[in-house]
């Protein structure tokens, strides 16, 4: 059996985590290909949403990306989104989905190195983990059981 | 100093005594207006707004039903003001909700007189209308309920009031109190200077204060507190994942009938019936492809899951949601468990004072570390 690949949804910040995404690029730091980015003009313009929709559609994890406090450039929405992170963390929890799948973390625009150090923490910790219990496709429910969850 | 005005009433009239008391407001000036529970003409009771005091013999606050959150009435009367003087009287599940209708600034008190009333829960509607035509007077109710029973011909109050552990109202000008008073007496108690000037215009002497009534109170607020944590923690044992969920909510049609009930649902337009849910008919087809079957219609969990997201914060525990769901699906301990989460993370409860701000319209630079645990 192959080993588990996580599936990471990335919604990144256009002014500083996606802008460390594509410096990471450049400069040829090379990161797992387990994140699908989406990108974002403000960490605080995640709706918890897309996150919610993320996990239900069989995300291992999620990981917002934004700027560092006092960098944000719409001055406070990273600020907010933190705030959202704390209040949707504890919904998640209540229904199976762990803390340890959902991250929020401050990278620059400079901080390619910490991008890629970031984006393989998580793969790690998530290949750890296991599947998340959403993942139905990994669970190997495709085939029966599988519905889409709505 | 509590400030309490004794209403004696002989058996059988204590609407009566309260339809006076009102009337005497009423005609004194003290208020131009009241918003009561009264009886209807065909059948029920309803909240009504009464502008004219000689109405006012279809008065029966105590009647144990809520049709409609009060808040939300409330707030179609204050939202865009009248200017003329109100006395409201509402339940602590009202209140609470009518609290954070008036931050999001839907709601407003300035020419509000706020009567909290003790409750000691309401039934369904149906099951309300059915012991009334049965002959189930408020007083009787009353009575039973005071003496820690609530059931009456095979129906009981709803499972939300069950495990309120409000039942006494905070934030109000005037509060009706019923439990702890003794048999053929309730009591007035003013808590605000609003509420002093009106007794005091109204011409009631404030004197005795009801010497059960602490320790009555106390033992009811411990007695629904308990119930209310053995209620979340079967719920939590029994609805421990979204697997679990979709078994509880797999009856439902997305009606949203839960959220147009609920007194703090406070979006104008609920995300969930816009053009950003009114998929293309290939989209559907996409989704259906891809696990060769979809169940119509779909975003039940997630409208859930993003519902509990908007309002978890601000829920009252009122149990509208539930009383509403034509499925019968019990929503209240879903909302109230998430409830418990998301406002306990910012020491947060819905209702509790008119000065904490809602935890999602604030933020501080030095906070919530925990989250990224990075520190520059
Ligand atoms: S979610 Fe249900 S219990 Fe909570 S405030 Fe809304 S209607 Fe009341
Ligand atoms: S009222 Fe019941 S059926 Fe309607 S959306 Fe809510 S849970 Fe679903
Ligand atoms: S602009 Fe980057 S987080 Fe707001």
């Amino acid at each position: 059996m192959s080993e588990f690949e996580p599936k990471i949804v990335g919604f990144f910040c256009n002014w500083c985590t996606f802008t460390a995404a594509d410096l990471a690029g450049t400069s040829r730091l090379s990161y797992p290909h387990n994140i699908k980015i989406i990108r974002m003009m403000c960490s605080g313009m995640v709706d918890p949403k897309y996150v919610i929709k993320a996990f239900l559609n069989g995300a291992d994890g999620v990981l917002i990306g934004g700027c560092w406090p006092g960098d944000c450039h719409y001055i406070n929405g990273n600020l907010k989104a933190r705030r959202r992170v704390a209040m949707l963390t504890e919904i998640l929890k209540e229904y199976g989905i762990d803390e340890k799948r959902f991250w929020l973390r401050w990278i620059a625009a400079s901080e390619g190195t910490m991008l890629r150090e970031v984006v393989n923490d998580m793969t790690a910790k998530l290949k750890e983990l296991g599947p998340s219990p959403l993942n139905r496709e990994a669970l190997g429910e495709k085939s029966e059981k599988a519905k889409m969850i709505g | 100093m509590a400030n309490f005005t004794k209403l004696s009433f002989k058996k059988g009239e204590l609407n009566q005594k309260l339809a006076d008391l009102f009337k005497g407001m009423m005609e004194k000036g003290v208020v131009d207006a009241l918003l009561a529970p009264m009886i209807q003409p065909k059948r029920g009771v309803m909240l009504t707004l009464v502008t004219d005091p000689s109405h006012l013999g279809a008065l029966d606050p105590f009647a144990p039903v809520v049709p409609v959150n009060g808040a939300r009435i409330a707030s179609s009367i204050t939202a865009k003001p009248s200017g003329r003087k109100t006395a409201m009287v509402l339940r602590s599940c009202e209140i609470r909700a009518l609290v954070e209708l008036c931050k999001l600034k839907q709601a407003n008190l300035d020419d509000v007189l706020l009567i909290g009333m003790d409750c000691l829960g309401r039934y369904e509607n149906l099951d309300f209308v059915k012991l009334r035509a049965e002959g189930q007077s408020s007083e009787a109710f009353l009575e039973k309920a005071l003496a820690g029973n609530t059931e009456s011909g095979g129906c009981d109050v709803s499972g939300a009031c069950k495990i309120c552990e409000f039942p006494v109202p905070d934030n109000v000008d005037l509060r009706l109190c019923a439990i702890g008073t003794g048999a053929e007496a309730v009591y007035l108690e003013s808590l605000t200077p609003k509420g002093d000037k009106a007794l005091e215009a109204a011409g009631l002497n404030t004197g005795e204060t009801p010497a059960g009534r602490e320790a009555a109170v106390q033992q009811l607020v411990k007695k629904r507190k308990e119930a209310c944590d053995a209620a979340l923690a079967q719920y939590r044992e029994s609805t421990p994942s979204i697997d679990a969920l979709e078994d509880r909510v797999a009856n439902c049609i997305n009606c949203y009938n839960c959220r147009v009930a609920c007194p703090v649902c406070y979006c104008k337009e609920c995300v969930f019936v816009t053009d950003t849910f009114r998929h293309n008919g290939d989209q559907y087809m996409g989704w259906a492809d891809t696990f060769g079957t979809l169940k119509m219609p779909t975003d039940t969990i997630f409208y859930h899951l993003t519902r509990m997201s908007h309002m978890s914060l601000f829920c009252v525990g009122c149990g509208q949601c539930t009383s509403a769901c034509p499925n019968s699906i019990d929503l209240m301990p879903m909302f109230r468990a998430a409830a418990q989460k998301t406002q306990g993370r910012f020491d947060y409860q819905a209702g509790r004072s008119h000065d904490e701000k809602q935890p999602l319209t604030v933020f501080e630079n030095d906070e919530l570390v925990e989250v990224t645990g990075q520190v520059k």
